[in-house]
Formats: C-alpha cells, sequence, structure tokens
C-alpha cells in the first residue's frame, strides 16, 4: 500500500464516490441513501485493468474547479446523501481488496472541515488510504492540515499549476508527499483535443525541486495524450473522460467498460514505445 | 464547532485574514493572479493619480457624497429614535456597487486587462460593472443565475443594453452562488487575459479588503454628514448584509467608536429552516466556501445549504469573512428580518417618505423600524439605503398584488 508508478507512464483514476451515473439499475436508483457499490466495482476493475493510484472526489455541492462532466456527477453523488464517512468506508473496502493500489482522497476543504480534520486524519489513515489531495487547499493556508497529514503518515498531494511561479513551486513540491499532481493547463477540469505544451514545461519546472514522482492531469482522455505525457511524465491521471463513461453505463456495465478504456491505454503507451520519463524530464515537448 | 485551518504563521502577521476568518482557499492556477491583483492594489492605494482618478468619477460620473437625509415623517410616525437614511440609492445606477465597480474598474485598466467578467445576484453589481466596462472600453461578461435573471430582468435587460453579455446559471440554486461558481470557473480558465470583479467583500484575499476599502467611503461620509447634522455619533448603523459590501462599507468607520451600535440584518426569508433562508450567523457554521474562511450555511456533511430570500441581492450562503470577525468579537450584532417585514417596510418607506428602497435594503429598513419606537428620541439610527427599489418592481407587483395597465 503505498504510491508507486511501477510503469512509464503510469496511470491515476479519478472517480466522483457514489455517482450512480444516469442510467442506475432499477435497484440502484435515486431513491434511497448512498450507494458506492457500483464505484467500488469500477475502482477494483480499473485497478486490475492497470491503474497505480485511484483518486476517490468526495462530492461537493460547490465544485468550482470542476468542468460539467464532474459537476453532473458530483451532483447525482450528492442528491444520493454520499457523505465524507462513506467514501472513507468505501476506501476501506478498496484496500482491503486491493492491498498494493495506490489510495487518494480528493475533496474540497468544506466536508473535511465539518467532519473535523483530526478526525479525518485518524479514519482515512486507519481506512488504509495513502494520500489526500485537497483541491481548494494553497500549501500557504495548509499549516494545520500538513501536521495532521504528518502525524497519521498520509502524504499530502499539492496541485501545481501552469501559472505557478518558481517559488510557489518550491514550496508545493517541498511540502508534498507521494506525488506532485501538475494540472496540464489553466482551466477546470474536463477533456479536450489535445495537450498544451504548458503540461511538459511544468513538470521540467516542477524537477527542479523535487524526486517525487509527477502526475499530470486535466484534460487527459485518450491513448495518445497518456503517451504523450508518458514522454515528460511518470504519470498521467483520468477523471473527466472516466467520469463521463460511468455517466453513460449502468452500475452493472461500468467496470467492465472502464477496463477496457484502461487496457486500450495501456496497450498504445506500449506501442508507442516511450522510453522512461526520467531520461530526458527537462525537455519540454511540444504538441501540435 | 469545526476545526478551524491554522496558517503556517500566526494569523496576524498573515495578510487577507480578519482573526480567524478570510484567507485564500483558492485552485492552485488562481494563486499567482490573485498575488498579482494584491500587489497592484497596494499600488494604486498608494497611487496619488489613481485616487484623483477614481475620486473624480465617484464625484462627477456616480454622484457622491450621497445625502444623508432625515426620514422626518418616519420617525414622527414611529415616535422613538430619529432615522436617517444614507441615500446609496441616489448613485448611478442605482446601488453603492458603482463604488467599487469604479475602484476595479481603474484597476483592471492599470493592470492591462481588456477582459473583465462579474458576477452578480440583484443584478446591481451586473449593471455596475457593465456600466464601468461601458465607461472604459473593456469587454465585460456577467455571470447570472437563472432565477435570479427571472426574477431581476430589468437589471439583465439594463447589462444587455449596456453591452455586458449575460451569462445564465442552470446549476445547483441558479443564484449568487452558482453565479460565483461559474465566475471562478471562467477566471481559473482565462486568468492570463480576465479581471475578475467581485462585487462583495468575499472570496479569496483581496477581494474582502479591496472591496471594503472601496465601498469605505460610505461611512466616512456618514460619520462626517451625522457630525454636521447633529453634533454628535449615532446610536447604531443599520444596513443589510448580503455578503457584506455595503454593511463594512458603512461600519468600518464606526469600528473605532465603541459607543455607536453596528447592526447588520440578514436575510430571514421565509423560516428559520434550513433552505429557508439566509441568515448565517443564525443558522450556520465556520466553513470554506468560494475562497474564504467564513460563517457558512451548510448541513452535517458540509455540503452547501439552499438559501431563499425575497430580495436576490442577500441570498447567499456565506458572508464577508470581515463580518465573521465582528460577529465573533462583538463589535457588531447581526439580526435577520424576514420577507413578510421587508415586504412592509418597503410599502411603509414608500409611502411615508416617497422612496422606493431595494428589497435588499429594506431589511435594513425594517430592522430599524422595529428598533426605533424602542429608542429615546434623542438617538439617531442611520440606515445604509444601499439601493433603489425600480428593479424590483416585478417582484412587488405580484407579491403586493398591485394592478397595472
Amino acid at each position: 500500500m503505498a504510491i508507486r508508478f511501477d510503469h512509464k507512464p503510469g496511470l491515476v483514476v479519478y472517480l466522483t464516490a457514489g455517482d450512480p451515473g444516469l442510467h442506475p439499475s432499477e435497484d440502484k436508483s435515486f431513491a434511497g441513501g448512498p450507494d458506492l457499490s457500483a464505484t467500488r466495482e469500477v475502482a477494483l476493475e480499473a485497478i486490475d485493468a492497470g491503474a497505480d493510484v485511484i483518486e476517490l472526489g468526495v462530492p461537493f455541492s460547490d465544485p468550482l474547479a470542476d468542468g460539467p462532466v464532474i459537476q453532473r456527477a458530483s451532483e447525482r453523488a450528492v442528491a444520493k446523501g454520499t457523505r465524507l464517512k462513506d467514501v472513507l468506508a468505501l476506501a476501506a473496502e478498496i484496500r482491503a481488496a486491493r492491498p498494493q493500489a495506490g489510495l487518494v482522497i480528493f475533496s474540497y476543504l468544506n466536508p473535511i472541515l465539518r467532519y473535523w480534520l483530526p478526525r479525518f486524519a485518524d479514519e482515512a489513515a486507519a481506512a488504509g488510504v495513502d494520500g489526500v489531495l485537497v483541491t481548494d487547499l494553497i500549501v500557504e493556508e495548509a499549516g494545520e492540515y500538513l501536521i495532521e497529514m504528518a502525524r497519521v503518515g498520509l502524504a499530502p498531494i499539492f496541485l501545481a499549476a501552469p501559472t505557478s511561479p518558481d517559488d510557489r513551486l518550491e514550496a508545493i513540491a517541498t511540502n508534498s508527499k507521494g506525488f506532485i499532481y501538475a494540472i496540464s493547463r489553466v482551466g477546470v477540469t474536463g477533456t479536450q483535443q489535445s495537450l498544451t505544451s504548458d503540461a511538459a514545461a511544468l513538470v521540467a519546472r516542477i524537477r527542479r525541486w523535487t524526486g517525487l514522482p509527477v502526475a499530470v492531469g486535466f484534460g487527459i482522455s485518450n491513448s495518445e495524450h497518456v503517451a504523450q505525457v508518458g514522454r515528460f511524465a511518470d504519470a498521467a491521471v483520468i477523471g473527466s473522460a472516466i467520469v463521463e463513461l460511468i455517466e453513460r453505463s449502468t452500475p452493472e456495465t461500468a467496470p467492465g467498460t472502464v477496463a477496457r478504456f484502461i487496457k486500450g491505454l495501456h496497450l498504445s503507451a506500449a506501442a508507442d514505445g516511450a522510453g522512461p520519463a526520467q531520461e530526458s524530464p527537462l525537455v519540454a515537448v511540444h504538441f501540435a | 464547532m469545526a476545526s478551524v485551518i491554522l496558517p503556517a504563521v500566526p494569523s496576524e502577521s498573515r495578510p487577507g485574514r480578519f482573526g480567524v476568518y478570510g484567507g485564500r482557499y483558492v485552485p492552485e492556477t488562481l494563486m499567482a493572479a490573485l498575488v498579482e491583483l494584491e500587489h497592484e492594489y497596494e499600488a494604486a492605494k498608494n497611487d496619488a493619480a489613481f485616487q484623483a482618478e477614481l475620486a473624480g468619477l465617484l464625484k462627477d460620473y456616480a454622484g457622491r457624497p450621497t445625502p444623508l437625509y432625515l426620514a422626518k415623517r418616519l420617525t414622527e410616525q414611529l415616535g422613538g429614535a430619529k432615522i436617517y437614511l444614507k441615500r446609496e440609492d441616489l448613485l448611478h445606477t442605482g446601488a453603492h456597487k458603482i463604488n467599487n465597480a469604479l475602484g476595479q474598474g481603474l484597476l483592471a485598466r492599470r493592470m492591462g486587462k481588456k477582459r473583465v467578467i462579474a458576477e452578480t445576484g440583484a443584478g446591481q453589481h451586473g449593471v455596475a460593472t457593465a456600466t464601468v466596462c461601458a465607461l472604459l472600453g473593456m469587454e465585460c461578461v456577467v455571470y447570472m443565475g437563472d432565477v435570479d435573471m427571472a426574477r431581476q430582468e430589468l437589471n439583465v435587460l439594463r447589462m444587455r443594453l449596456l453591452g455586458a453579455e449575460v451569462r445564465g446559471v442552470s446549476a445547483g440554486s441558479k443564484t449568487l452562488k452558482d453565479a460565483i461558481s461559474e465566475a471562478m470557473r471562467d477566471w481559473v480558465t482565462n486568468v492570463r487575459t480576465t479581471y475578475y470583479l467581485l462585487g462583495s467583500a468575499l472570496g479569496a484575499h483581496p477581494y474582502p479588503t479591496m472591496v471594503r476599502d472601496f465601498q469605505r467611503v460610505i461611512g466616512i461620509e456618514m460619520k462626517e454628514q451625522i457630525l454636521e447634522k447633529e453634533g454628535r455619533l449615532p446610536t447604531a448603523v443599520i444596513a443589510c448584509v448580503g455578503g457584506g459590501s455595503n454593511a463594512i462599507g458603512a461600519f468600518y468607520e464606526f469600528i473605532p467608536d465603541s459607543q455607536v451600535r453596528l447592526i447588520g440584518v440578514e436575510a430571514g426569508g421565509r423560516g428559520t429552516a434550513l433552505g429557508d433562508h439566509a441568515a448565517r450567523f443564525s443558522g450556520g457554521a465556520p466553513g470554506v466556501l468560494q475562497g474564504t474562511y467564513s460563517y457558512v450555511l451548510q448541513d452535517e456533511n458540509g455540503q452547501i445549504a439552499l438559501t431563499h430570500s425575497v430580495s436576490a441581492g442577500l441570498d447567499y450562503a456565506s458572508v464577508g469573512p470581515e463580518h465573521a470577525a465582528l460577529h465573533d468579537s462583538g463589535r457588531a450584532e447581526y439580526v435577520s428580518q424576514d420577507d413578510a417585514a421587508t415586504l412592509d417596510a418597503v410599502v411603509r418607506l414608500a409611502r411615508t417618505e416617497g422612496i422606493l428602497p431595494a428589497l435588499e435594503s429594506a431589511h435594513a429598513v425594517a430592522e430599524a423600524l422595529k428598533l426605533a419606537p424602542t429608542l429615546p428620541a434623542h438617538d439617531i439610527l442611520v440606515v445604509n439605503l444601499s439601493g433603489r427599489g425600480d428593479k424590483d418592481m416585478g417582484i412587488l407587483a405580484r407579491e403586493l398584488k398591485i394592478q397595472g395597465a
């Protein structure tokens, strides 16, 4: 149970926990309380298909850093009554079933504050979570959070943005553990046609400050993107593309659909013949 | 109560903190822009030419100073404290929002930004922003919840006539909170070219401080005017509190004058259940929403609650962080007035003084109507009449069953 990327590029999969999708089966309709079984099955299949790390997204009523796909998923999961407590229970189940996978809680700050930060830290550690990423918590505001993460041995993962100047990147890199999440472009989460040159330049700048793995996310949606990321980073994060697949599936078909999607990514990445990222981490690759 | 995220260094030494409240809780992508804004604002604040241009526009374009008017008939009818009205409703565009929009508009131009975005609830900030963008020749996009667009249609039309693009927001409660989220998504996407002209004393540092500074003129004038008219300070200053920009502007100069009561009036809506009001101090708990740590209406799982008010401008789940600090220190008092009392206050002020207040401002009037009769005649209440009510005629006609043509 650690965050490790054994192959290049590694794969981080984001899932909005408790999202039943648009077409829940009859016995798992929008009625009733939270139901995270569909998210669990997708996570397990994703791990078996090659995901190194699963980010379990805690649904929030006001996801201002997210684009339409994750907004819709969050809205569905919140409507089902999905709580942080349920997401932690789901993490424990995934940990028990797949001891080797990396497991990260991905949340906005308010649900964690309301739960009470020390309680969250204790219970996340007890559930077997490896790391935590809080979207709207920047490193300067993270004093008590960093203390709590250190106390229970969880990795605090911070976002790094193309707009972050070097002094901020240094603070982000030196306060992060597990990996650094490099945002591929300005903007909210969501798919896009092509990657910009922002991502490679950002990863190169981050590596000046840390030897931690760097994962690139936002807008990564196909095998070509993953292969491109593999040329300069350690892992790719896929969120909206998979959340959208889940949206269009039923809870029964979603795990298989997501697994096929992930297998497709890795096959392409291997066929691409990209070497290990470490060989040329400072070369910025320009994408058309 | 919920844990407070302690800053890495003591809060007093950190910019943008009001006690434990405030701070910066934003996606990393926005941080560079917030730091740049903070520096540019500090530079502008100390730039005599910038201040002179702003003062000139506030005087000749917006119509400052606004009068402090003794509501004589209302005072006589109520038979208690004297009631003065600070007439921000007489400003160009019809509300105090123009004070801040002019200040930030000049700042945006100084920073070389050609595109301005804003959120709006009641539409007054949207209209003020659209106005300033027209004046300064900048592109303007305003985000507004679908519910608010329907209930403040006149302001939608005004913004469009002024050349702004109004984008409806259909997420969540379709009101101010959702408009802010959508404006923040736009900003995070276009951060390199776009200035976010936030309309209230909310959001991440430096906005709460900067917006308060641009609204301070209200309290500065109020104090001069009441001293000139009465030779003494008022018993209380009363203002409505949505995000809280008119209230903090009215209160700020009086904070050191501990004998002056500062009374903020929240929207009591249609009841006390979560979702039926926007009374953050009685129904909320500390939390983080849209960049700042303050009181937030939320459920036990930290999901932000829906709100209700007859007034679109007070219908927000959080409140400016400086108000949270003033609340906890006891320096200011926060009360609420419900929809019914607010509608009564509109009619009372209209028919007694010939002044039609905005529904937002009428919450403050309602508090004065309640308080004045309980106080002796030598006491003085100053009500910040933050906006005029023309925009609300649709709602008023429906709620008060006023016949049209």
